[in-house]
């Protein structure tokens, strides 16, 4: 195969593409560097959207349908732009006998969003997680990005509501 | 340079049997006409191992193993009809029949179905588990086929021929677990993926009524897998 000699042309002007360029290059833009790449791109503009994709695809020479498959096998990737703020409910084992069902249905009773929703104003996004190795302080729910444990319905939705502001 | 292959002895079914060391007791098997059912396993594509129809009691260990990715080994004993066995089978089959939509009555691979032929084989006249029924909708975007993953059983032998044989790599397996779904580039219809060439090489390896060519229908669907293994004879004899 011919040695790729001209970088592929950014999808705009935007100068966050040059983080992802400079991760793909850090990895000889190969296709091994797919994952990080795509890590990468969640980061830097939060989800990742059909161009992202492409254009990953296209500079590490990886067909687009593997791309697509790794972003949608792990949760930490998002296909959609996700809210200002993010409430990952555990439901693994622990936090499913301790009540992470109740938890779930209390935030869609007062928010109206289901896992893997955002609402309307784009202010909270609720995503549903397997384990989160909180499994001592079940059910365990993570508000942007802090563990906190024992919680009730009632306290959950009070948090959130405080977060959210 | 390469030693030379030894030649094994092992049991199959208390049947004395020879094999090449490089071989796997699937081969093995059907080159003694032992039956070993699969689904994702085809002779001219890359191993899987995912449908686990092919599930052997092999001595030494306690756990069954995939015949289709067990390489064989002198003195080996490997029972292929155990009760245990058979229980297996039919239950994996139970759980492929119950996990999507398989109305053979109403199929385009009736009568040609790897699926319903193994279902046949193996006795299975009833479903023991509630069907799940999920809510998939027809690609019909294609001029020349269609792709209805309420059939599909996820071999992967579609997404294998296309990057194996064809090259193009249209198809690959998005989501995980229960969800798992086969898609063509982004989840785009599959008459406007770029990478396509239609070229049929998916539809003919599909072992149920998943993928189909366009205007077949209920058991009009006829698969031609003669190209697999001279395509991989051709493409061998070129390195």
């Amino acid at each position: 195969m011919c040695p790729q000699t001209v970088r592929n042309e950014a999808p705009s002007d935007d100068k966050r593409w040059k983080i992802i360029n400079a991760t793909m290059r850090r990895n000889g833009d190969d296709s091994h560097a797919l994952i990080e790449t795509l890590h990468s791109v969640q980061e830097t503009f939060g989800y990742l959207d059909d161009v992202a994709l492409s254009y990953v695809a296209k500079s590490l020479r990886t067909p687009l349908s593997r791309v697509y498959g790794v972003a949608t096998f792990y949760h930490f990737f998002t296909l959609k732009p996700q809210g200002e703020h993010s409430c990952v409910v555990c439901t693994g084992t622990a936090c499913h006998i301790k009540g992470a069902q109740a938890l779930l249905s209390a935030i869609k009773g007062s928010f109206g969003v289901a896992p893997g929703e955002t609402t309307a104003d784009n202010k909270l996004s609720v995503i549903s997680a397997r384990c989160i190795g909180s499994c001592g302080l079940a059910p365990a729910v993570v508000i942007d990005g802090n563990v906190m444990g024992n919680l009730s319905p009632q306290t959950l939705v009070a948090r959130v509501e405080r977060e959210i502001g | 340079m390469t030693s030379p292959t030894r030649v094994v002895t092992l049991r199959i079914d208390d049947r004395e049997v020879s094999a090449r060391e490089d071989e796997t007791i699937l081969q093995v098997a059907r080159d003694n006409e032992i039956f070993i059912p699969t689904l994702c396993c085809l002779e001219g594509l890359s191993t899987w191992g995912a449908c686990r129809l092919c599930l052997v009691e092999v001595s030494g260990s306690n756990k069954l193993l995939a015949a289709c990715a067990t390489r064989v080994a002198q003195d080996l004993e490997v029972k292929t009809n155990t009760p245990r066995i058979l229980a297996y089978r039919r239950t994996i089959l139970e759980l492929l029949f119950s996990e999507r939509n398989h109305v053979c009555s109403v199929c385009v691979a009736n009568g040609e179905c790897e699926l319903q032929n193994l279902a046949q084989r193996c006795g299975v006249d009833h479903i023991r588990v509630s069907y799940r029924y999920p809510e998939l909708s027809l690609d019909l975007s294609n001029d020349l086929f269609r792709l209805d993953p309420n059939r599909c059983i996820l071999c992967t032998r579609c997404v294998r021929v296309c990057d194996e044989i064809e090259g193009a790599h249209t198809w690959d397996v998005m989501g995980r677990g229960i969800d798992c779904q086969v898609i063509t580039d982004l989840k785009a219809p599959w008459g406007e993926s770029k990478s396509c060439t239609s070229c049929g090489k998916c539809v003919h390896v599909c072992p149920t009524g998943a993928l189909s060519q366009r205007g077949t229908a209920i058991a009009e669907v006829h698969h031609h897998r003669d190209f697999l293994p001279y395509l991989t004879q051709m493409r061998g004899e070129r390195d």
